[in-house]
C-alpha cells in the first residue's frame, strides 16, 4: 500500500517538475518558435482531452500567420519522417507525456 | 615458326614488313558521308556535306533547380527531419534538461550567466570565441618571434654589450640608444608620463598629452613591452591629455591616471575594456590639470587610495569605496604671504599650484610638494593647513621631487631654472646645485646606486651623474633625440635592468643602455668583502654628504 502511495506521489511529481514545455529540435527563428511555442501550450491546456481539437487550433493559427500549409501532430506515441520547409520546424514536449511536432511545406 | 591459325593470312616476309599509315581523327566513323539531298533552288540532288559528328553515348537528366531561378522561387526551400516521441524518450528529455538547468544554476552562482534552452547556439558562439583568441594567441608569440629576428642586434646589445671603451675613458660613460618606440596615433602628442611596471620588468607604460596650454587635444595611454618594441601591448585613449600615471605597487595590473581637464582614473589592464574602471566625478575633480598621481599603501578599510595633486592648489586623496572614487582634500597649498584683499573687503587667499611630489619610502606621513613657484613644501598627511618646512628651492616652477631610494634623509629636486639641486631635509640649504645650461625635464634616481641619478634637460640631452665619480660634473651627456625643436621630457630607471627609457615632445620613447662607467659600484679593498645592500648604499652616500655639510672637519678624518 505504502509502495503504491509512494509511486502515486512520485508520477506527481514527475508530471509536475516534467511539465514545463522543453523544445528537443526547432529551426525556426527566435521570435517565431516562442510564439509557436506559446501558442502550442495555450491549445493544449485547452484542449487537455482532445488532441485533434488541440492540433486543429494550432494549425489554423499558423496558417493565419505564418502563411499556408501548417501540419500539426500531437499524441504520446508516434515516429515521423517529414520533408519541411528549412527554418519552419518545431518539435517540442509538454505535460510530462505530451509531443507536438509542427512543420509548414505547401 | 610461329603459330598460325588457319584463317591467317599468308603473306611474304617483305609485305610484313612493309609500314602502313593509319591516321586516327575525331571523326566519327558510323557518321554517313554520301547522303544527297534534292536542293529545290538549284533543282538538283546535292551532296549534304556537313554531318554531326557528335556521337552520344550517355545522357541523365537532373533535377536540380537554381534557387534564384523563377522555377526556384516558386517552390520554397525543403528539409527532410525525423524523430520519435515514446514516453521513455520524452522523460529521458525531460530529466536531461533537468540536470542541465541545474549545473547552470551553479555556474550562477559563481559568474551571472543566463540559461538558454537553444544549447546548440551557444554552443557554436564558444567554440568560435575560443578559436579566434586561440588565434590571437599564436599570432602574438609569432609577432615577438618577427620582433626578435629583426631586432636581434638590439636585442643581443641589450643583454650582453658591455663598452668596453669605458676603460679607457676615464670616468666618462655613454648611453648606448637601443630601441625606439614609436606609434603612429601618438606621434603628434608629447609623452607627459613614463612608469616601470614594479612586477614585470619589461613593462612600462607611457601617458601622452600635450604640454601646450593652447594645443590641447586628446589623450593615450600605452603600455609597451621591450619585447615588442613595434606596436604597443595596451593601448587607451582619452579626450583629455595624460599628464601623469602611476602602477600599483601590489596590484601591477592597476594604474592611476591624471588629465589636463582636472580628471583622474583608474585603469585596470585585466579587463579588456577601453575605458577607465573608475573615473572622478564632474564635482571632485581638479580644477586644472593633474601633474602627478601617486598611489598610497591600502587604508585602514583595505580600501586602495592614491594622491594627486594639481595647478588648482590642492592635493587630494581618491579612495576606491564600494567600486566608486570618493575624494578627499589632504592639503591646501596656500601660499601665506599672499592673502589678497579681493572685492568688496573679502579676504582671498591665492593658492600656490602645485606641479610634483614624493612620498617618503618609510615615513608613511611625510611627502614633498613642488609648485610652480618654485617652493618645495614637506608636509605630512596629517596636518591639513599647515606645512612642516618650506625650501626656497629654486626660481622657477619645480618639475620633480623625489626621495633617494636609500638614504632617508636626501631628495632631488629640478627646474625649468636649469638647475638640479640635491638636499638633506634637515638642512635648508641644498647641498649640491648642478647648473645645465637649459631648462631641466625631468629627474631620477638610479634603482642601483644612492649616488647616480639622470636627468633630461630640453635641448635634448640626457645627463648621468654619480656623486661618489665626480660630485661636478655629470659622467655622461649624450644627446638622445636628434630632431630640431624636439625637447626630451621624462626619463625613468628599469628596476631590473641597466636601461633608461626617454620620452620626448613628439611621442617617441628611447630606450639607452648605461655603460659599466654608469653603473659602478664601490671598489673592493683587498682583502676586505665587498657589502652589498641599501646598507652600504646608504653609508656610501652619507660619506659624501659629511664632506659637504662640514667641510672643515674633513681634515680631522
Amino acid at each position: 500500500m505504502e509502495e503504491a502511495e509512494e509511486e502515486k506521489k512520485d508520477e506527481a511529481d514527475y508530471k509536475r517538475l516534467h511539465s514545463f514545455p522543453l523544445i528537443r529540435h526547432s529551426d525556426m527563428p527566435e521570435e517565431m518558435r516562442v510564439e509557436t511555442m506559446e501558442l502550442c501550450v495555450t491549445a493544449c491546456e485547452k484542449h487537455a482531452t482532445n488532441n485533434e481539437s488541440a492540433a486543429k487550433m494550432i494549425k489554423e493559427t499558423m496558417d493565419k500567420r505564418f502563411g499556408s500549409s501548417w501540419h500539426v501532430v500531437i499524441g504520446e506515441g508516434f515516429g515521423f519522417e517529414i520533408t519541411h520547409e528549412v527554418k519552419n520546424l518545431l518539435y517540442m514536449f509538454f505535460g510530462g507525456s505530451l509531443a507536438v511536432c509542427v512543420w509548414k511545406c505547401s | 615458326a610461329a603459330v598460325r591459325s588457319p584463317d591467317q593470312l599468308e603473306l611474304t616476309e617483305a609485305e610484313l614488313k612493309q609500314e602502313i599509315i593509319r591516321t586516327l581523327s575525331a571523326d566519327n566513323p558510323h557518321v554517313p558521308r554520301d547522303i544527297v539531298r534534292f536542293n529545290f533552288k538549284e533543282r538538283a540532288y546535292k551532296l549534304v556535306d556537313d554531318m554531326d559528328h557528335t556521337a552520344v553515348h550517355f545522357t541523365l537528366n537532373g533535377y536540380l533547380i537554381h534557387k534564384d531561378s523563377d522555377e526556384g522561387r516558386r517552390q520554397s526551400i525543403r528539409s527532410c527531419a525525423e524523430a520519435g516521441s515514446f514516453i521513455w524518450f520524452i522523460y529521458d528529455s525531460y530529466v536531461e534538461e533537468l540536470e542541465r538547468m541545474e549545473k547552470a544554476k551553479e555556474k550562477e552562482k559563481a559568474k551571472p550567466v543566463a540559461v538558454k534552452k537553444e544549447d546548440q547556439k551557444t554552443g557554436r558562439k564558444l567554440s568560435h570565441i575560443d578559436s579566434l583568441s586561440m588565434v590571437a594567441r599564436a599570432a602574438k608569440i609569432a609577432e615577438r618571434m618577427v620582433n626578435l629576428n629583426t631586432y636581434d642586434d638590439i636585442a643581443q646589445d641589450f643583454k650582453y654589450f658591455e663598452d668596453a671603451s669605458d676603460e679607457y675613458r676615464g670616468q666618462k660613460g655613454t648611453l648606448l640608444p637601443l630601441w625606439k618606440f614609436q606609434y603612429e596615433k601618438t606621434k603628434k602628442l608629447a609623452v607627459t608620463a613614463l612608469s616601470w611596471n614594479p612586477k614585470y620588468k619589461d613593462l612600462f607604460a607611457v601617458g601622452y598629452g600635450s604640454y601646450d596650454f593652447m594645443k590641447q587635444g586628446h589623450g593615450m595611454l600605452l603600455l609597451y613591452t621591450l619585447k615588442n618594441p613595434s606596436f604597443p601591448e595596451y593601448s587607451f585613449s582619452s579626450e583629455s591629455g595624460v599628464m601623469c600615471l602611476d602602477f600599483h605597487s601590489d596590484h601591477p595590473h592597476v594604474l592611476a591616471v591624471g588629465f589636463y581637464d582636472g580628471h583622474v582614473a583608474i585603469y585596470n589592464l585585466k579587463r579588456a575594456s577601453p575605458q577607465p574602471s573608475y573615473k572622478s566625478s564632474k564635482s571632485g575633480k581638479h580644477t586644472e590639470p593633474v601633474w602627478q598621481v601617486k598611489w598610497q599603501k591600502d587604508d585602514m578599510d583595505g580600501n586602495r587610495n592614491f594622491f594627486s595633486v594639481s595647478s588648482d592648489g590642492r592635493i587630494v586623496s581618491w579612495t576606491l569605496v564600494k567600486n566608486e572614487l570618493v575624494h578627499m582634500d589632504v592639503i591646501k597649498l596656500s601660499a601665506d604671504e599672499t592673502t589678497m584683499q579681493g572685492p568688496e573687503g573679502l579676504q582671498l587667499q591665492t593658492l600656490g599650484s602645485g606641479i610634483s611630489f614624493d612620498f617618503h619610502k618609510k615615513i608613511d606621513y611625510l611627502f614633498l610638494v613642488g609648485t610652480e613657484e618654485g617652493k618645495i613644501y614637506k608636509c605630512s598627511k596629517s596636518y591639513s593647513s599647515q606645512f612642516l618646512d618650506v625650501f626656497e628651492a629654486h626660481h622657477m616652477a619645480v618639475d620633480t621631487v623625489s626621495w633617494n631610494p636609500f638614504h632617508l634623509k636626501v631628495f632631488i629636486s629640478c627646474s625649468s631654472d636649469w638647475t638640479v639641486k640635491i638636499w638633506d631635509h634637515t638642512i635648508k640649504t641644498p647641498l649640491f646645485v648642478y647648473d645645465l645650461a637649459t631648462a631641466v625635464g625631468d629627474v631620477a634616481w638610479s634603482p642601483y646606486s644612492s649616488t647616480v641619478f639622470a636627468a633630461v634637460t630640453i635641448d635634448g640631452q640626457a645627463h648621468v651623474f654619480d656623486l661618489n665619480v665626480n660630485k661636478l660634473e655629470p659622467l655622461c651627456s649624450q644627446l638622445v633625440v636628434t630632431r630640431k625643436k624636439n625637447k626630451t621630457t621624462h626619463v625613468q630607471f628599469n628596476p631590473a635592468d641597466p636601461v633608461i627609457i626617454v620620452g620626448d615632445e613628439r611621442g617617441l620613447i628611447t630606450c639607452l643602455k648605461l655603460s659599466p662607467n654608469l653603473r659602478k659600484k664601490p671598489k673592493e679593498k683587498k682583502g676586505q668583502e665587498v657589502k652589498k645592500g641599501p646598507e652600504e648604499e646608504i653609508a656610501k652616500l652619507e660619506k659624501l654628504l659629511s664632506l659637504v655639510r662640514q667641510p672643515g672637519k674633513k681634515e680631522e678624518e
